[in-house]
């Protein structure tokens, strides 16, 4: 390909180095991993959480707590299993996304409401961390203008530094990884805050405590 | 100064309105960067800077290696990497594309690197629709102008200029209230999102190790563009690639709270390749744009390769006395503020505004905000000596006596401050020969220093000066 090794031959020439010669080792990548208990790591979630948020005892209040957000609203789902678990997926207004692409696009379009779950949440931002799948949408979290989150306690990291440490490559898992750090907002006119300008405007996290 | 610079300044000048809108909202943004990054919420932050700046050192200086561990690893996703020279190759790959894949309409997430190519413009003579999707850009877009600001690009517009627009390009009802102008983005855009063939976003950060683009908003705009259609098309200049995804830990941290002051935005997309085989939605096709257009060319110098490093916070134009009050169109080029001071004179040459490295009153600011510590100052200096030197060797294109009159005021200020005596009696009659010494400005000075005067005032003579006040302090109190 001679427009790659045109571009590659001036940066080599720039840099005075030549192909395939050895890369020093790169600046150890600085994690923060402050030591946290479940208990604060769950609390700092909800505290910080941008949006409202439920902690929910069981299966049961989980599902009880997502029915009455809903209300009489149409509301599509990602296919995970938890929410099958949960009976989420089950509850009236409720439509599971699933099929082509082009099928998800249009389900998720017409939704009111948005249901997934988060594979993560980091305690020091109150940040949900969302990863394509199968059972996963993209869009499901993007395009209605509510989205629910269900996140099991036992998934809150403390922050970046731990997400990096479990997951050095979330390439290797998705093809998507989202940060979700708060509802869709712009202050591009005047500066004047507006939320769900794109996305959701509302964000509702459920957070699932194991009683063991 | 070329006349175009001279006039677009004095123009920003003269503008009230405009003055007090770009005032507060940069006002408001440094204040936000400033909160966020107190030692109580970020006791690191000094640390967190020089690693970014560590970080960007070492991937530069190694920028071959790591282009091709991340085009391997694209490819290995299943995108494919599209590397480009200059903005004409960039035109052509998307010409062919369109034509291929029958695209009409594409959206857009904010992306400067494009800008920098022109790519609305291309993409309208191959017959593709271009929309900017990003609220700020939409509005510019439909007022067929370019960024204010890096990252709030229609700074410079009220909401009755909002209502004006979007009433006349939309032919929607008019409305005053911002969110309302914002739902009917919302709406008008929407559709955009849904129809497009065409998703077409910059990228932040380019993960060697993962074949990532990452990509920072709050609006869920680039969300969407990166998603809703059936292919997606990156556009990164070659020095946004960082060796691994653990290094976001540090940049993330530090973009979010020098751009708005946050700790971190409303979405950060990590995406590596198009959708895979079982994923519920995603593209079905994604292209990584590799451009150099001149970023090769800086690399080469080992001092001014920093200016590479910049991760487009725009904190440094709102704490820039003189972006604040000259303004986002006054710069030349696409890039404005200090950052564009020392970008645009490397990009297109300094002959193209020679005196875009000296709009700068060298404060220093900008480098102390710089997340990633890139020494602008330092840099103006050396584009000001390489102004300097180039005018020295030829001199052609600087008109008339200027030059060798600054040579000569130069030369008589040297020998002055040579001569202390001389020097304390040149102030003396200074102070006796200005009638308003002691207090207040000076509106009007003689002779070549007219210059000085012409657009602001030069600050009186003290009663006494300098070392009037020293002798007498320290014959007072001699133990001291």
């Amino acid at each position: 390909m001679p427009a790659r090794e045109h571009l590659l031959h001036k940066i080599r020439t720039a840099l005075g180095r030549s192909a395939g010669q050895p890369v020093p080792a790169a600046p150890a990548a600085l994690l923060d991993l402050p030591p946290m208990d479940p208990g604060e790591r769950l609390s700092r979630m909800l505290e910080r959480f941008p949006g409202q948020t439920f902690r929910a005892a069981g299966p049961a209040e989980a599902r009880d707590h997502v029915a009455g957000l809903i209300g009489a609203r149409r509301a599509v789902a990602s296919p995970a299993p938890l929410l099958e678990q949960l009976g989420i997926l089950a509850l009236p207004g409720v439509q599971a996304v699933s099929g082509e692409p082009a099928q998800v696009r249009e389900a998720c379009a017409a939704a009111e409401v948005g249901i997934t779950t988060a594979d993560y949440g980091l305690a020091d931002t109150g940040a949900l961390v969302a990863l394509a799948a199968g059972t996963e949408s993209r869009l499901a979290s993007l395009l209605p203008p509510v989205h629910i989150a269900v996140l099991p306690a036992d998934r809150i990291l403390t922050g970046l530094g731990e997400l990096f440490t479990i997951l050095p490559d979330p390439g290797a898992l998705s093809s998507s990884m989202v940060l979700i750090g708060g509802p869709s907002r712009t202050a591009d006119i005047e500066q004047i805050l507006t939320l769900g300008v794109h996305g959701p405007r509302e964000l509702h996290l459920v957070c699932l405590v194991d009683q063991k | 100064m070329s006349v175009a610079f001279h006039r677009r300044i004095h123009e920003a000048l003269l503008d009230e309105r405009l003055q007090q809108a770009v005032y507060a909202a940069t006002g408001r943004l440094m204040e936000k960067r400033r909160s966020s990054v107190t030692p109580e919420l970020v006791p690191d932050y000094q640390q967190l800077r020089t690693h970014a700046h560590q970080i960007k050192k070492h991937t530069l200086e190694n920028l071959d290696a790591y282009l091709e561990q991340l085009a391997a690893k694209v490819e290995e996703r299943g995108g494919r990497v599209v590397w480009c020279r200059d903005g004409g190759q960039v035109h052509e790959f998307f010409r062919a594309l369109a034509r291929e894949k029958q695209i009409r309409l594409a959206v857009k997430s904010k992306s400067m690197t494009a800008e920098e190519i022109d790519l609305n413009e291309a993409l309208q003579r191959s017959g593709v629709e271009p929309v900017e999707t990003d609220l700020g850009e939409f509005i510019i877009q439909l007022a067929g102008e370019r960024p204010y600001h890096l990252v709030a690009p229609a700074m410079h517009k009220t909401r009755q200029q909002v209502a004006d627009l979007f009433t006349q390009k939309l032919g929607v009802e008019r409305e005053e209230e911002i969110g309302k102008l914002t739902l009917i983005a919302r709406a008008v855009l929407r559709r955009k999102f849904l129809e497009a063939g065409l998703g077409i976003s910059g990228a932040n950060f380019l993960i060697a190790d993962s074949g990532a683009v990452v990509v920072v908003e709050n609006e869920g705009n680039a969300r969407l563009a990166t998603s809703a259609p059936r292919i997606h098309v990156a556009v990164a200049g070659i020095e946004k690639v960082i060796p691994r995804a653990a290094d976001l830990a540090v940049f993330l941290n530090l973009l979010g709270r020098s751009a708005t002051g946050q700790p971190l935005t409303s979405y950060t997309s990590f995406l590596s390749g198009p959708r895979r085989a079982g994923e519920l939605d995603g593209p079905e096709e994604f292209y990584l744009v590799l451009l150099d257009n001149g970023r090769s060319r800086i690399l080469a110098d080992r001092e001014k390769r920093q200016t590479l490093y910049c991760i487009r916070c725009g904190a440094c134009l709102n704490i820039c006395p003189v972006y604040r009050r000259i303004g986002g169109y006054s710069y030349p080029g696409v890039y404005a503020g200090p950052i564009g001071a020392i970008l645009t004179p490397q990009f297109l040459g300094l002959a193209h505004e020679p005196e875009l490295p000296f709009a700068s009153s060298l404060c220093g600011a900008c480098a102390e905000v710089c997340p990633v510590k890139i020494d602008i100052p330092k840099l103006l200096l050396d584009l000001r000596s390489e102004v300097k030197k180039a005018e020295a060797r030829g001199g052609a294109q600087q008109s008339g006596s200027r030059p060798r009159l600054e040579k000569i005021g130069f030369q008589i200020w040297a020998w002055l401050m040579g001569r202390p005596r001389l020097f304390e009696m040149a102030g003396a009659a200074a102070r006796l020969l200005l009638p308003e010494s002691g207090r207040g400005w000076l509106r009007f000075l003689p002779g070549p220093l007219k210059a000085w005067t012409e657009w602001r005032d030069f600050p009186a003579p003290p009663p006494q000066s300098f070392r009037q006040l020293w002798r007498a302090r320290t014959s007072r109190r001699p133990g001291d």
